[in-house]
């Protein structure tokens, strides 16, 4: 947990408000310009000329409600919500399971560890493009995968989930997965390591098994990690994009459609932008969402105390 | 150099096509594959010729990865200094906003109100009587291409129209070849429905949707036959798992496919290949029922730019994009047409010929690009990758286009 | 379960492993070295493809090894594969993207650092909502920024240039690094930081001379983050820059999307690797720095 240090003024005798840290303020600037200028400004901004008719160029031609009206009526929105729902599901659990498992059995003073986590961390380093390509050829049902069981004999094997509209999803979570969970079983690991021996020395005087250790003690004691970990999935589904891009284009048809892919394509290729803008919007408002019950357990909750 | 000098230089530019600078002009487009860079290096070696430069800024991915770009360039204020981009009404409001740069005078001096052929084309450069556009090619979307492989494989007939590849596909399916070969893109579904709607419910009901956007005609029997016909080719190219258009013509001309429904652009492809027009494959314009054209295609734009050297050599390079020679060698690349009517094609093969006959003919038709905003587009283009890919009866696929034609502008 | 022994406390938990193949060793191992199998397929498969010609590809097969070793691949990947009309493949964007990196790192990781260490120990009134705000603007997509930053760095006129890009880099990797170093930095006793004070030392002192040369870990997790992060970049990189200084995940696009004729997967697959090639050595040669940095900076949040 955060471990806040006081204002180091508070012992100090307070001068002028705006000259106390003044070193402080004046090194916070590029901080709060930011914090304004880009993710208040432009935020406000886009979410202004969501309410507008504007095409390609943006302009003050207001029309209400309109664009909402509209993406909450098309089809291809609703289908990558539910594809988002999907693999946001998916990814969020097995992420979590698959990275608190790895870094279980790497904790088990196993031999070859750090060849092992370097294993499962380096598809990080490469791109959702990179990994979107691989793994679409992997997959290719007429030389990948499908195509090497049925030469070894199993003729009747298909696995051909990226050219089935129903399994398309399932496709991407292989490559997600192989791509981000390293980095998860990399915090995971951290936080075992942070876990004091002495709670696995009662553990075993109480005669409380490995597996039962893990989840009734251990875990709870993660929960930090855990909400960091939620976090950083959670951010990382929201923006899924490139993934999509590189390995199914949004096909069969649309069932690999997701709300980014939406946002970018009415931007830029429809050019609506206060379609685009309305679906940013319905974005933001589910970050938000996501965010505020954490932000609120991590800052507000503890602020005072 | 003075200004006076350079407007002189400016006008013989026109003409003559050389300059005393060399100057560097960066141009965006997004032509990649082979038959594409082919023609795209036809109009470099062109303006390399002249003493200048050509930059190439190649967007590999389809308009659609491209298009953002292009448009984010100029809106920043570091614009290229010529742009591909397909006309119609995708550059409207960049013109409004005064970013592109107006070619009127070059378009005088070169005459292009006279030599523009069909007119139509350079009516889409214009706003309020100014041109801002040049057209380059004419690209028509009602084409199917068969291969002659495959039909020899299958110990079949070249079809001669859709019926009869309708009729042929079972036996092609039997001799194990796919009957269609059908990009999974909802832009090459949308043509491939532009496409059988021609050829199944006739002119009239296409320029009642495209042209009036009369969304009871999109409800009548015309359109739910075309809707079945749909249902019906959606079949045949079951099992056509590429993505990119040149990937499915790809399977036509190792005869992989029996057919595709694609532009006549695909033509460039055949070339790459080295392939023979009526001896490796065949094209079929207007799928062989109706031979009419829809005369779209690309256009170059060239944003305003504060340089006036560089202006200069803008006006210069669309003067240069539009002479004689260049429309030969560029469309003779790319497998479209030429937009000016005056000029010796008789090298083209017999594909271009048929489009040449037809234009000459004057059966066209507007394209899709005009009579659309990329709105409706895009919308059209998402029911289309939704109906060809997925289960979508032809009943429910129909009353949504009647929808979107409805509300369609 | 076998002996607790004591371990340190940065050591691995658990008993100590035994070199008899007990059940649950095997099972352990057995699972392990299949999860491993599944992160090492693509890189396998990868490696392999580049390696083969055309022919062999399309003879099937995508697992085997390549009959016979070309290095035509990677040669073509590089220098001369075509997008267009340029033919001249990935090395034109190496270039760039180092260009585009280095300063990119270094302004990210410094106004980052600077900005933990004010948030931890120089709280001001507002600091936490301006904290928030980064916080909430590192979930936000990034198409959502695309189109106001185009008009933002119009009016600053650096639109198109490396610096640019520069500034949109340091402008969205700020949140989390900014996060990490302020756990970072809030982990670090406060005794020092008050004798520091006490001694007379200011905002300046205290960080150049207590916090930096303590902060090697985060500095190095901050730095192998935004290495990969700006080096795999394609959204920016491809809206925000030009033809000149496109960075080489551009350069990768365009090779991978050109089509002529075929698929060259091999020539993919090489460009593939040649791009990911930074990240991967910097991860290859740091995964325990960067574990260790993880557990200083990225858990306590």
């Amino acid at each position: 947990m955060t471990v806040i240090s006081d204002p180091p003024s508070k012992s100090a005798k307070r001068p002028n408000r705006l000259f106390r840290n003044i070193m402080a303020k004046i090194a916070s600037i590029p901080m709060v310009v930011t914090a304004l200028v880009v993710f208040v400004g432009c935020t406000a901004w886009t979410i202004t000329y969501s309410f507008t008719g504007s095409r390609m160029l943006p302009k003050t031609k207001w029309v209400g409600l309109d664009q909402y009206d509209r993406l909450w009526d098309t089809d291809r929105w609703i289908i990558s919500i539910k594809n988002l729902a999907i693999y946001g599901a998916c990814s969020m659990i097995l992420t979590l399971f698959l990275g608190f498992c790895l870094a279980a059995c790497l904790d088990r003073k196993i031999r070859f560890e750090s060849a092992f986590r370097t294993i499962f961390l380096y598809p990080f380093a490469l791109s959702f493009v990179v990994t979107g390509l691989v793994w679409q050829w992997i997959l290719n049902p007429d030389f990948g995968l499908q195509s090497v069981v049925r030469n070894w004999g199993w003729e009747s094997f298909t696995f051909n989930p990226l050219n089935d509209p129903d399994t398309v999803m399932y496709g991407l979570l292989i490559a997600g997965l192989w791509q981000g969970t390293g980095l998860i079983m990399c915090i995971m690991l951290a936080g075992l390591r942070g876990i004091d021996d002495d709670i696995w020395k009662a553990a075993k005087v109480d005669g409380i098994g490995t597996i039962k250790t893990y989840v009734v003690v251990v875990i709870p004691m993660m929960r930090p990690v855990f909400i960091t970990s939620l976090v950083l999935i959670a951010a990382g589904i929201i923006k899924l994009y490139d993934l999509v891009v590189a390995q199914t284009g949004g096909g069969p048809g649309l069932s690999s459609e997701v709300p980014a892919k939406y946002v970018i394509e009415y931007m830029f290729r429809a050019q609506n932008l206060g379609q685009g803008f309305a679906a940013s919007t319905m974005m933001l408002c589910s970050v938000v969402v996501i965010l505020i019950p954490w932000a609120y357990l991590e800052f507000g909750g503890r602020k005072r105390g | 150099m003075s200004n006076v000098l350079k407007s002189l230089l400016v006008g013989t530019a026109l003409t003559c096509a050389s300059t005393a600078q060399a100057v560097e002009l960066e141009v965006t487009h997004w032509w990649t594959s082979g038959g594409e860079a082919a023609a795209v290096s036809k109009f470099a070696d062109a303006w390399n010729a002249t003493g200048n430069t050509w930059l190439d800024g190649a967007i590999a991915g389809s308009g659609g990865t491209a298009r953002p770009i292009i448009i984010s360039r100029i809106l920043g204020g570091d614009p290229m200094a010529a742009t591909q981009l397909n006309h119609g009404r995708q550059a409207e409001e960049l013109i409004e906003a005064g970013l592109l740069l107006d070619l009127t005078d070059v378009a005088d001096a070169g005459g292009w109100r006279d030599i523009v052929n069909p007119t139509a084309l350079l009516d889409s450069c214009t706003l309020d009587g100014k041109i801002y556009c040049v057209p380059v090619n004419i690209h028509s979307a009602q084409w199917i291409w068969l291969s002659h492989a495959a039909y020899e494989n299958a110990g079949l007939d070249v079809p001669t129209d859709w019926h009869e590849f309708v009729a042929s596909a079972d036996e092609l399916q039997a001799a194990g070849t796919l009957p269609l070969a059908m990009g999974q893109q909802g832009w090459q579904q949308s043509i491939a429905f532009g496409a059988i709607t021609i050829a199944v419910a006739g002119l009239d009901a296409w320029k009642g949707v495209n042209v009036s956007k009369d969304a009871s005609v999109a409800r009548g029997p015309e359109y739910t036959a075309v809707f079945e016909a749909v249902v019906a080719a959606r079949e045949l190219a079951r099992g056509s798992n590429v993505q990119d258009w040149n990937l499915a013509t790809n399977m036509v001309i190792t005869g992989q496919a029996g057919a595709q429904i694609m532009g006549d652009w695909a033509q460039g492809e055949f070339a790459v290949a080295e392939q023979v027009e009526g001896v490796d494959y065949s094209c079929l314009p207007g799928l062989g029922l109706n031979a009419v054209l829809d005369t779209g295609g690309d256009a170059f734009y060239f944003p305003v730019n504060d340089d006036p050297e560089i202006t200069a050599a803008q006006k210069e390079l669309a003067a240069l994009l539009i002479s004689p020679e260049v429309q030969v060698s560029f469309n003779l690349a790319k497998g479209s047409l030429p937009v000016r009517g005056d000029i010796d094609m008789s090298s083209a093969n017999g594909c271009m010929q048929k489009g040449l006959g037809i234009l000459a003919d004057g059966g066209v038709l507007p394209s899709s690009d005009i009579t659309f905003s990329a709105d409706t587009q895009t919308q059209i283009e998402d029911l289309m990758a939704q109906f060809w890919s997925g289960d979508m009866s032809a009943a429910n696929a129909q009353a949504s286009y009647a929808d979107l034609i409805e509300s369609a502008d | 379960m076998a002996d607790l022994s004591a371990n340190t406390a940065s050591g691995p938990r658990g008993p100590k492993p035994k070199r008899t193949f007990s059940r649950t060793n095997i099972f352990l191992y057995g699972t392990l070295l299949l999860v491993a199998f599944y992160y090492l397929l693509p890189l396998y498969v990868m490696i392999v493809t580049s390696l083969k010609g055309m022919p062999e590809i399309r003879m099937g097969n995508v697992f085997g090894p390549p009959v016979e070793v070309t290095f035509e691949p990677w040669v073509k990947a590089w220098s001369e594969a075509c997008t267009g009309i340029n033919c001249d493949g990935l090395s034109r964007g190496f270039g760039n993207s180092v260009r585009i990196l280095l300063p990119s790192v270094f302004m990210s990781i410094v106004i980052a650092s600077i900005n933990g260490y004010a948030l931890s120990n120089w709280k001001f009134k507002g600091s936490e909502v301006f904290f928030t705000i980064l916080i909430v603007g590192a979930f936000i997509p990034y198409q959502t920024m695309l189109y106001p930053i185009v008009i933002l760095l119009r009016e600053i006129g650096l639109m198109g240039s490396i610096g640019g890009l520069v500034l949109v880099h340091t402008v969205f990797g700020m949140p989390i690094l900014t996060l990490l170093f302020r756990n970072y930095f809030a982990s670090v006793p406060e005794e020092l930081f008050k004798a520091a004070r006490v001694d007379g030392a200011g905002f300046w002192q205290i960080y150049f001379q207590i916090m930096l040369p303590m902060a090697l870990p985060i500095f190095v997790v901050a730095i192998i983050l935004q290495v990969t992060g700006i080096w795999n970049d394609f959204l920016f990189g491809v809206i925000y820059t030009k033809p000149a200084t496109y960075p080489m995940t551009v350069q990768l696009n365009n090779i991978v999307n050109s089509v002529q004729g075929v698929k060259e997967y091999n020539v993919n697959m090489a460009a593939t690797l040649l791009t990911g090639l930074v990240p991967l050595v910097i991860y290859f040669a740091s995964g325990k720095l960067f574990v260790r940095g993880i557990a200083a900076g990225a858990v306590k949040g």
